[in-house]
């Protein structure tokens, strides 16, 4: 069982993928992404968060894990960044992006850029779209796989790093897995070679009306990575898939990593014009009976 | 040498155009209450608004482009590829949101003041009119990015008018173009947003200042200042505008930059109340999204829409909400203005429909349960009491003696 387990503290949180269901904390409720912080912090991220109430596939999405976004932490950006090209961008497109953008923001080099990260294209200026027709693709999924650049936005940076986290088999889909964010999801778990393979552990719940139902208690990796791919190797699953998702909340706003800054000047600016358009209105009124 | 030369220029124009006569009328000379309180920024900070709106709204139509297939990736081309682009789109749609704020407050300030009345009664039509020209606006304009949100909420919307009997469906499609929100839809709501409605409001809005400088303004005693004059003519307890005023005003405008930048720097999403996180999924026609809602502003009418059973009827009330409001003036009887001496009975009704107008907006977000139903009824009757009770209440109610002067 431990030997299943991830344990990692690479920036400051803890990963412990823990059986033990009375340690979990309050699942973070709803879909909004700007649920509280700190929830999580210090605490377990856990396969799983599941308390009284209704279960994983009462409709999914309810529960959401916690991504602990940071997008100051420019190493994590890159690795997210690789992760995307890699897995993600064979398929799905992130048309409204552009690479030179990309190396830019996040100090990729635009040899790197074009050697490492550029697949379809070796214009710097150009989007990154995706080759994969969309005819076929409607034909292999059942649907074109949508656009990513401001998915974090409309999905937002919990609720992907759920998705990511809890595929598990499921032999009834075509697909062979189905997933607890997003039940009967038409996305393969493209991600497996970093993860492995999830089954679900059920449990029994008693309905309202008295009946029993079999609800999922919670998932294990069931078949770990044999030999993961290179830069991967010694890396948590959950640690890829936090860059990748931390990658993706910056994809959907890139000024994010400069906005707060511009605001904070802004706002001093501001507070100082304020105490001068204040002496003047005191200096004016001293008249006024 | 300078100040001779500029006062010749003053002079020479003065003689073709009454440029210092503008001047002294709306703002040297025209004499303002001395005591106005806080309630009173929201004038000047609704025109500093509609200024903001309109040059941002300007630099986005530079970028922005009306057409169903590229509506959503021009407002990321603005986002991403338009230098300060997202400053200036996040300005549009903060201001969209502070604009109601503001006009609310504006609103409600006539409400504690009894600003409707006597002899403001025009005033207070005009500005009725900006008020329901705005949520026009606003209404159009929220179709432009083409996201979900934009295109279901105007979906559901449209379908209003085609609740209408005989006419309705017609009406319906008159106003989409189409048989579905569409191209043409879009089209034409962009047409309607950058120059119709904005024009009107331009011009509502001057109407509006006019009628205000004509009457002069009411204040937080609800006291006319025209009634004491001194020898020259000037009311005793009134001040220039200018300097005063503006001065004041100045130091309200930089309070409000700094609540408006934090938003636009910090929180431009708003937790998700002034951009939805569904508006930035691109417009799907075959594909309703589970829960329709629309922006904050709209949604105590939208709660009481929802909480007539019958759609029509649903209609009407939610038309009847809005144009109550025009009736103010005349079913206030109360002989005193503002609430400093009013009875318990007004002070009471004004709280029960602030809590009302409060919860129903609440409620009009929410995704419709039996009791939230129950609810947004209980609540709608509320509201309409207030408004339809208030010849009764308000002529009986035990108002204080008013002074002769401010306080």
């Amino acid at each position: 069982m431990s030997a299943r387990c991830t344990v990692g503290s690479r920036h400051g949180w803890n990963l412990v993928c823990a059986h033990t269901r009375n340690l979990l904390p309050a699942p973070v409720m709803g879909t909004s992404k700007n649920a509280p912080h700190g929830i999580f912090r210090g605490g377990l991220i856990l396969l799983l968060l599941l308390v009284a109430g209704p279960g994983w596939t009462a409709g999914g999405g309810d529960y959401l894990m916690h991504a602990e976004v940071d997008l100051s932490d420019r190493k994590s950006l890159q690795r997210g960044a690789r992760t995307f090209v890699n897995y993600c961008l064979s398929c799905h497109s992130a048309a409204l992006m552009r690479y030179n953008r990309l190396g830019r923001d996040l100090n990729i080099s635009e040899n790197v850029l074009k050697e490492n990260f550029m697949f379809g294209t070796d214009k710097t200026g150009d989007t990154m779209t995706v080759a994969l027709n969309r005819m076929e693709a409607e034909q292999y999924f059942g649907i074109v796989p949508p656009d990513l650049s401001v998915t974090a936005r409309s999905r937002g940076a919990n609720w992907l790093y759920t998705y990511l986290l809890t595929f598990y088999r499921d032999t009834s889909r075509p697909t062979g897995v189905n997933n607890l964010a997003f039940p009967d999801t038409a996305m393969p778990h493209v991600l497996w070679e970093l993860q492995g393979w999830q089954e679900p552990v059920y449990r029994e719940e008693i309905r309202k009306d008295g009946k029993v139902t079999r609800v999922i208690d919670h998932l294990e990796v069931v078949t770990k990575p044999q030999q993961k791919p290179a830069p991967y190797q010694d890396e948590p699953y959950e640690e890829t898939v936090r860059d990748l998702v931390n990658f993706m909340v910056y994809l959907g706003e890139p000024i994010k990593l400069k906005r707060n800054t511009i605001g904070a000047w802004v706002i001093v600016y501001l507070l100082i014009l304020l105490v001068i358009v204040y002496l003047l209105k005191r200096e004016y009124w001293r008249d006024v009976k | 040498m300078w100040v001779k030369q500029l006062a010749a220029l003053r002079d020479w124009v003065d003689a073709r155009f009454p440029l210092s006569q503008l001047w002294n009328d709306h703002l040297a000379r025209y004499y303002a209450p001395k005591n106005f309180n806080f309630w009173y920024f929201f004038g000047s900070l609704a025109l500093l608004v509609l200024v903001l709106q309109i040059v941002t709204g300007i630099w986005l139509t530079m970028n922005y482009k009306p057409s169903a297939e590229l509506a959503f990736a021009s407002v990321e081309y603005i986002m991403r590829d338009v230098e300060w682009g997202w400053w200036i789109r996040y300005m549009h749609s903060t201001g969209a949101s502070a604009f109601f704020i503001v006009i609310y407050l504006h609103m409600y300030r006539a409400l504690l003041y009894g600003s409707y009345k006597r002899p403001r009664e025009l005033l207070w039509i005009i500005g009725m009119l900006i008020y329901l020209t705005l949520m026009a606006e606003a209404f159009f304009g929220y179709l432009l990015p083409w996201g979900q949100m934009s295109y279901w909420g105007a979906q559901v919307i449209i379908s209003l008018f085609g609740a209408l009997p005989l006419v309705g469906d017609d009406l319906a499609l008159w106003i989409r173009g189409d048989f579905v929100v569409s191209d043409v839809t879009l089209n034409r709501f962009f047409s309607l947003h950058v120059i119709a409605f904005p024009l009107v409001l331009c011009g509502l809005v001057g109407a509006h200042l006019i009628a205000l400088h004509e009457v002069g303004s009411n204040n937080p005693d609800g006291i006319e200042i025209k009634d004491y004059k001194d020898a020259n003519g000037v009311p005793l307890d009134g001040i220039p505008f200018h300097p005063y005023y503006t001065v004041k005003d100045i130091v309200g405008v930089v309070v409000f930059l700094i609540i408006f930048c934090a938003v636009v720097f910090f929180q431009p999403e708003m937790g998700g109340y002034f951009l939805e996180a569904n508006n930035f999924i691109p417009a799907d026609p075959l594909k309703t999204p589970e829960h329709i809602a629309p922006v904050w502003y709209f949604t105590p009418f939208y709660a009481i829409l929802r909480a007539v059973p019958s759609q029509f009827g649903g209609v009407v009330a939610m038309g009847a909400a809005t144009m109550l409001f025009f009736f103010l003036p005349w079913l206030d009887r109360s002989p005193v203005k503002s609430i400093r001496y009013r009875g318990w009975k007004y002070k009471t009704a004004l709280a029960l429909f602030t809590v009302s107008f409060l919860i129903l907006g609440w409620l009009g977000l929410q995704a419709p349960t039996t009791l939230y139903t129950w609810m947004a009824r209980f609540f709608t009757v509320v509201y309409f009491l207030f408004f339809l009770l208030m010849p009764f209440y308000t002529a009986t109610d035990n108002d204080k003696p008013v002074p002769e002067r401010l306080t």
